[in-house]
């Protein structure tokens, strides 16, 4: 197994230890996950898949929880920033 | 088109915390043909999540019985509806249909989140949420965190958390000093229970543990910056990087609702057996009583053995749970929540966070519908599953009844529902 996972988050080259979930990957990349309806930044919550409040998109699928799912080599996140 | 995966189990289990784990495995050694599904990438649901082998060997000692039992594992699946008898359905990378003869829900609990100034901004989590992340990668040591809310949960984490590096500058707990110092009595009849508390406590040690305190306000500009906390002495702010928050927890029982299954005061109704009101349908674990990892793995035994049809083995179990279950109605008890939590919110706080529902406009309605037709207060994706609770404490409000799909479905796996005449016709709202 490889030392560390390479993705991207908003661009940015990311390197993660295996079994990171994408929420971990966003946070070290010090972005929100999501802006609310209003415009407020929002990041995890319940860190379980229960608050939808940490959805991001990734590889362009939108609206996916990123405390439920790890991260993968080669991953482009995009959150709302 | 094209038909969808189809798999068939003598006993499904939802649920792969360790009551869904228990259940399977006890369901499987009586040689049955057993599934457990779970949303989750791995098993262990919250408590066992992430945990190596060696930190909880207990967790690894059922998770070798489900696999030596071949207990056929379906992860990273998430059951959005119920189709007809002895069907539910499930979406992961792709959609499943799951047909059983016996179903035993094992579905947990979450946090008790509840408003206040700030509970939005980012690093503002739950206490299990946290931690989660934490035992998902996130690094936390040398991190400045508040933990909050109310429950054991708030101790367990805190430990977790120091242990992993972090500073814990406080434990903030809502309920009173006397109901604590009567758990902590009534804890003397529960000699295991009274070790975990001795080991947390070493692990603790040096951490003030403040009963009669809560969390006012979140403050910062982007993130969190400081908590504003309530304590006997007065207010004091506390500069630190997360707030760690919940208010104990509340059962998960959206699938037992959907199922046509009796609820009584928030927890699903059982029998002896662990059958609810559908026969053939039986609960375990959080959603029947809050009682922590011992009472769940009981149930979960009783109940997999009681759908494989082994009443006899079940009833030896019997005298176990009973003792437990003092432990669960304790809890309640003493981590009731204190009217004063009810006025944290101003009336440009959030409450509905999917929405952004202020508590100014959601206070306008008398019920729980009303708010949700006028304000769309708790529609948004999470269904009213953080929102609900919260407004059920503030305002005394009921949960409306639950409809499918119960958590959002992809617009193509609820489209192939309706367009597959094999699949009875149904009224769906929630695609994202």
């Amino acid at each position: 197994m490889p030392d560390q996972v390479a993705l991207t988050v908003n661009g940015r080259q990311m390197a993660v230890p295996p079994g990171s979930t994408v929420a971990v990957a966003v946070a070290l990349a010090n972005a929100a996950c999501r802006r609310s309806v209003t415009g407020e930044p929002r990041g995890p919550l319940c860190g379980m898949g229960i608050c939808f409040e940490c959805r991001v998109a990734i590889n362009g699928r939108l609206h996916c929880r990123s405390c439920q799912i790890l991260c993968e080599s080669g991953m482009e996140v995009t959150t709302d920033e | 088109m094209s038909k969808k995966p189809e798999q068939r189990f003598d006993v499904l289990v939802v649920g792969g915390g360790p009551a869904g784990i228990a259940a399977s495995a006890s369901a499987a050694e009586c040689g049955l043909r057993v599934g457990i599904v779970d949303d989750n990438p791995d098993l262990g649901g919250q408590i066992w999540r992430g945990e190596s082998s060696a930190h909880a060997p207990e967790a690894a000692q059922w998770v070798e019985r489900l696999r030596a039992a071949r207990v056929q594992v379906c992860s990273g699946m998430r059951v959005f509806h119920h189709l007809e008898p002895h069907t539910l359905l499930a979406e992961g990378p792709d959609l499943c249909q799951l047909r059983y003869q016996k179903l035993i829900l094992a579905t947990g609990a979450r946090e008790r989140f509840l408003p206040f100034p700030g509970w939005t901004l980012p690093n503002v989590m739950g206490a299990g949420g946290l931690q989660a992340l934490v035992k998902s990668g996130l690094p936390i040591a040398g991190k400045r965190v508040v933990v909050a809310g109310s429950g054991p949960l708030l101790l367990a984490v805190a430990a977790y958390l120091r242990g992993h590096g972090a500073e814990i500058p406080i434990i903030c707990e809502q309920a009173s000093r006397a109901s604590l110092a009567r758990f902590g009595l009534a804890l003397l009849g529960q000699p295991a229970k009274v070790k975990q508390g001795f080991s947390l406590r070493r692990d603790l040690s040096g951490i003030p543990y403040v009963a009669n305190c809560w969390p006012t306000a979140a403050l910062g500009r982007r993130t969190l910056e400081s908590v504003v906390i309530s304590r006997a002495s007065g207010t004091e702010e506390i500069p630190c990087d997360y707030l760690a928050c919940g208010f104990h927890l509340i059962p998960n029982t959206e699938l037992a609702a959907l199922l046509g299954c009796s609820i009584h005061q928030g927890y699903v109704k059982v029998d002896n057996f662990q059958q609810t009101s559908v026969s053939g349908v039986f609960c375990a674990g959080e959603p029947t009583s809050i009682g922590g990892l011992d009472l769940s793995l009981v149930e979960g035994q009783i109940a997999g053995l009681a759908a494989a049809g082994r009443g006899e083995d079940a009833k030896k179990l019997f005298g176990k749970r009973h003792r437990l279950q003092k432990f669960a109605r304790l809890l309640d008890r003493t981590f009731a929540l204190r009217a004063e939590l009810r006025s944290l919110p101003l009336a440009e706080t959030i409450v509905c966070r999917c929405e952004d529902v202020t508590h100014g406009r959601v206070n306008q309605y008398r019920s729980w519908r009303a708010a949700k037709l006028h304000t769309r207060c708790g529609m948004g994706p999470c269904q009213g599953r953080v929102c609900g609770p919260a407004t059920q404490f503030l305002f005394d409000w009921i949960p409306d009844s639950v409809r499918p799909p119960i958590f959002p479905a992809r617009l193509e796996n609820l489209a192939a529902i309706e367009s597959n005449p094999e699949l009875q016709h149904t009224e769906l709202t929630g695609a994202i």
